[in-house]
Formats: C-alpha cells, structure tokens, sequence
C-alpha cells in the first residue's frame, strides 16, 4: 500500500481544457488505475441569475455565454424550449436559418477540436494548418451575422437577421472550400500511420460504458452508438433532410473499438455530413421566402411569456453532443425553472473507464478526446500508491511525455 | 477519396422501427400514444400525464411526441426499471423546483434513440414533501444519472438514497450547510450571505 501519497495541481490553462476541473488519479507507476473527478470550479450559478433576475429574453444573451465555441448551440435549444412551454411556432425561414448557423458552428468547432488533438499528441503544424482552414468558416459566420463567436442570431419565435442572396453564396463557396480540403484532412487524421498508432486502443470506451454512462454526441457515436438528436428526433429543418449518425465502423472498415482514434474518425467525417447538410438547406433556403420571426416586437414577444403557463424542453445536437434545456414559465417576469444541461455533463462519467489502465502520457489526448467543454481550464490531481518520493508534474512536463510517446511512434514507423 | 454524401441518405444501419442495444438486445419502436398506454397497462392509476404532439420540419413536416407523466416516489424506480427492459433509457438529465410544500424533481429520459425519427421523450415527475424529500437512487439501473442525482443533493437539498457518492459536485464547499440554491425558503440572512450583485457592487 502507499507509504505516502502526493497531490500536483496541473494546469490551470490548456487549449484543450475550456474549463476548470480536478481529475484525481491513482497512479501505480506510469499506469492510472484509479480516477476521481472533482467538478464545479466554473460553476457561476447562471440558472440561479436566469430565474431571480433576466427575463425571456435577455436569458438568450446569458444562454449565449455559456459557451464560447459552441455559442449557437445553448440559445437554440434554449428558444426551443421556450417556444415549447409559450406555445410559438417560428416561421420555416427561421427555422432553416437556424440549423444553417449550428451547422457552420460545427464545422469550425470540430475543426478546432482536430487542431487541439494535434497538438496534445505533438504535431503543431497540424494545429496550425487545421486552424488555418477554420479560418475560411469563420469569415462566413462573420458576414453572416456579424460575429466569429456569440453570433446573437436566435430568438424567441425566430431569428434576428436574414441570411440574403450573398450570403448563401458564400455558403456555398465556403461548403466548396471544405469538399476540397477535406482530403487533405482525411490524409493527415484518418489515414496518416503515426497518428493512428498513437491513437489506436487509448482511451476505451466500450459501447456497452458509454451507453449505461449516457454519453452523447462524437463520444458515443465513436463507441458504436447511434445516437444524434438530428436523426433520433428530428427538430427545426433537419426534419426535412436525411441525416443519419456517423460511426467510425464505416469509415474504418474494422471492428469499433471506441478508441481515441474511433473519435477522431467521427469527427473528421462529420465535416463533411456538415458540408452536405449546409448545401441541402442552402437549396431549402432558397425555395422558401417569408418572415424570419412570428413577431417582430418584442414587448409584445415579452408580454406574451409574462402571461404564460406552461413546460418545455429543447434539444440540439451540438458538435460535443446533445443540448438539452428545461424551461418553466408561470406569469412571472422571469423563468421559474431554467435547467441547462450541457454535452459535456453527461460525458464526464466516460472519462473514468477511458482513463483507467492508460498511460499518463495518453492523458491529455484522452481527456482531450471528448472535446471537453466545461468552462476555462484544469487541474489534475495525480496520487502514487507505489513510491514514497514526491515530485511535481505540470501539464506541459505531461504534454511533453505525450510527444516523446509520438516521437517514438514515429521513428518506428521510419 | 469520399464522393458519395456522407452522412446523409438512407441509413447503413438498422432503420426500420428496429434497433439493438448493447447487449445484443432487440429494440423495437412504437408510437407515443401506444407507449403511453403501455405504461398505463403497467402502472394503472399510479401514473397520471398526457402525451405532447409537436411538429417539426419545412417542406416535409414530421410529427414527434413527448410523454409528460407524473408518478409517486414508491414506484419511480419500478418505471426506470420497466423502460430498462426495453432499452437502456437515455438520462439527459434530472430538473427540479421548488413548488412550495414539496419539491418536484423531473427526470427527462428518452427511449428508442438510434432510429430514425422515432424518439420519444420520457419526462417523469416526481413529487418529494419537503420534509422528507428522499428519493431511491436509479444508478443501479443508469449508472450514468449519478452526476444529475448529486446535483439536486446540493441544489434541492433532497436525499437521493443509496447513493454511491454523496459529495458536492458544483458548489464548493464554502457553501453553509442548508442553503439550497434552488429552493425558495432559504433563510434571508444566509442568502445575503452567499448571492451577491456584482454588477450593483461595481465590480
């Protein structure tokens, strides 16, 4: 047993670590046999500040922070919710703009995320050249709405600005622009020797885990569950389209291991669903005139959710996985009930059998694997039960074992 | 390399009202209203609720169903346990208000996840006194509902029974015993205490 056990505060800021939390995890030697998790460090109470001080409305703004890279995903199903519990239809236009900006929102953030993977496994022109195309999506998303990040788009009974002629064209260069670099992407995640080696069999999450531990989005899909609120439960236009979940079986024509590597797969390929998907609504776009929102004043918009009773729940599929929201009026200025529930609460728990029996040089590609999005930053917390001597280890001296891991792959592969 | 649409069009996978669970198990889908009454057949009186019909879509519109139903403390863990037989349900997570004398706690669960369309919410209430608000643990059927179940420990100040891990999860632990964020009767004094303005303290 341990003559002495030591605690190393890890972090606080990584690129791939949004937000702040603890993993407590018991070492013996290079292998991680026991994990802990401690949570919360971000925890800004923001349901508590919906329901005693925001109304409706301006709840969309605060929605719309709770996130920085998947910023369209908390309003969109926060409207939905809300248009639930107050009983408003938005317009089809609307509805079309919608999933068009959680589109492009996947696009950059899955691209992002490749960049991330790349570099917590040593290959930083990856991370440059991934986030050199991200750029071109961002651009679109700028002169669409204004905005890179918190595009403000969503509101109650529709959307705030219209998406006219020279936008869907610039949609459609920008889905070219991906069709054609997406071979390149493929070249260097999917198929490329080194990445897969060093990918292969890291942080499993069996089908059988992620199922009974409700995992959602890429991380499920990548354990072979075919789980999409876009295909499961159809909302907004996605209804008129014919998605269906990508898991990485079909791509890698060998046995799903949900494995880091069955993650990346996913999330390569769904760029390209995403590039597909925006063509299909930029045609549906096109064929549908008509107002964006059901009412375009919003003191009517306001004094309509003052007077109404009712429940609601929204559900999006984001690039980390499913959004939900739960929302509540009962003639009150504000919400009564505001529940937010983010992808990354419900895949917290995978992280616990992908860690165990890895190496804490996989560590920060696993953690990184699920595309964590907490809130800023983190800490680990690493416990050795063997040796008595105590040493400090920062996340870069981690990050550092990662590459020397790659390094290694690599020079076999050589 | 990839010419054809990825991801979209007719699916490589199970489509046709059919699905399987991890363990092999066969999942066959049925309506809203056809699961409703089977949960009627199973529970009887003991549940209450009705069935939401929404529609979705531009030029194909598609209907979807939600079931909102509410059920006593005694026989909510016997439901997650009957929907389990069916397929391992989808926990999106547990919401909760404080409804004056009690407090309601709403379990948002989902079935028949994997085919397309064909979805179902599962929003079960359940209803706790406020001065007994215990309530059985379900992460022996979901191990998965164990974050949402410590989450309304610390925010609802209820007792989720059996359960493997007590601790906080989001608060920290400066947070004074019975202060409960979410509940409407906290001492005034301790709320001072904890909420603060920062915008109106200019900060």
């Amino acid at each position: 047993m341990a003559e002495k056990t030591f605690t190393v505060p890890i972090g606080p800021i990584h690129p791939a670590l949004k937000e702040i939390e603890s993993f407590i995890l018991t070492v013996d030697g290079e292998r991680v046999i026991k994990v802990d998790l401690d949570l919360g460090y971000s925890h800004r109470g923001l349901e508590y500040v919906v329901t005693h001080r925001c109304n409706p409305i301006q709840a969309i703004y605060i929605a719309e922070r709770i996130c920085g890279i998947c910023s369209t995903s908390h309003p969109y199903a926060y409207v939905q919710s809300m248009e639930h519990a107050a009983d408003i239809t938005p317009p089809e236009r609307a509805e079309i703009i919608r999933a068009i900006i959680a589109e492009l929102e996947r696009i950059h953030s899955h691209i992002l995320w490749a960049g991330v993977a790349a570099h917590e496994i040593g290959f930083d022109t990856l991370l440059h050249w991934t986030w050199m195309i991200r750029e071109n999506v961002l651009d679109v998303l700028e002169t669409i709405t204004g905005n890179r990040v918190s595009y403000a788009m969503y509101t109650i009974g529709g959307v705030r600005r219209d998406i006219d002629e020279k936008g869907i064209r610039q949609i459609r260069a920008s889905a070219k622009y991906y069709r054609e670099v997406f071979d390149k992407l493929v070249e260097v995640f999917v198929e490329d020797t080194t990445v897969k080696m060093r990918t292969r069999d890291i942080g499993i999450l069996t089908r059988e885990e992620a199922e009974r531990q409700v995992a959602v989005g890429p991380t499920a899909r990548g354990s072979g569950v075919p789980k999409d609120v876009r295909y499961d439960k159809p909302y907004s236009a996605y209804a008129d389209l014919e998605i269906y979940p990508i898991l990485p079986d079909e791509f890698t024509h060998e046995e799903t291991k949900g494995d880091v590597y069955d993650r990346i797969v996913v999330r390569i390929f769904e760029v390209l669903q995403s590039v597909h998907i925006l063509e299909d609504l930029c045609d549906l776009l096109e064929t549908t005139p008509g107002p964006i929102t059901y009412q375009q004043n919003l003191v009517v918009v306001l004094n309509q959710l003052k007077r109404a009773v009712g429940e609601g729940i929204g559900r999006h599929e984001a690039p980390r996985g499913e959004v939900f929201h739960y929302s509540m009026l009962n003639k009150r200025e504000q919400p009564v009930v505001w529940k937010v529930r983010a992808p990354t609460y419900n895949n917290y728990a995978s992280w616990i059998p992908m860690m165990k029996g890895a190496q804490i040089a996989d560590i920060p590609i696993v953690i990184a694997s699920i595309d964590p999005c907490l809130s800023c930053a983190d800490r680990m917390t690493v416990v050795d039960e063997r040796t008595g001597e105590s040493k400090v280890m920062t996340l870069q001296q981690m990050r550092e074992m990662g590459w020397r891991k790659t390094k290694e792959i690599r020079r076999r592969v050589k | 390399m990839v010419k054809r649409r990825v991801g979209m069009g007719p699916s490589p996978y199970k489509d046709d009202d059919v699905t399987y669970a991890y363990n092999g198990k066969k999942v066959i889908a049925v309506d809203g209203d056809e699961l409703w009454r089977k949960i009627k057949e199973n529970f009887g009186d003991e549940v209450e609720g009705e069935v939401k019909t929404f529609t979705a879509g531009v030029k194909r519109k598609k209907e979807y169903k939600e079931i909102w139903l509410k059920i006593s403390r005694e026989r909510f863990h016997d439901l997650v346990k009957w929907m389990n037989e069916i397929q391992p349900p989808h926990l999106a997570v547990a919401s909760g208000r404080d409804a004056g004398e009690e407090i309601e706690l709403i379990y948002h669960f989902s079935l028949f996840y994997g085919i397309r369309g064909r979805e179902i919410s599962v929003n079960v209430k359940v209803s706790l006194p406020k001065n007994d608000p215990v309530i059985d643990t379900i992460t022996d059927v979901i191990p998965g509902a164990l974050i949402t179940e410590r989450e309304k420990q610390e925010m609802l100040g209820i007792k989720v029974r059996n359960i493997p891990d007590p601790r906080r999860v989001f608060t920290s632990d400066e947070l004074p015993e019975g202060y409960y964020p979410w509940r409407n009767d906290n001492d005034p004094e301790v709320e001072k205490e904890v909420v603060r303005d920062l915008s109106k303290e200019g900060l």
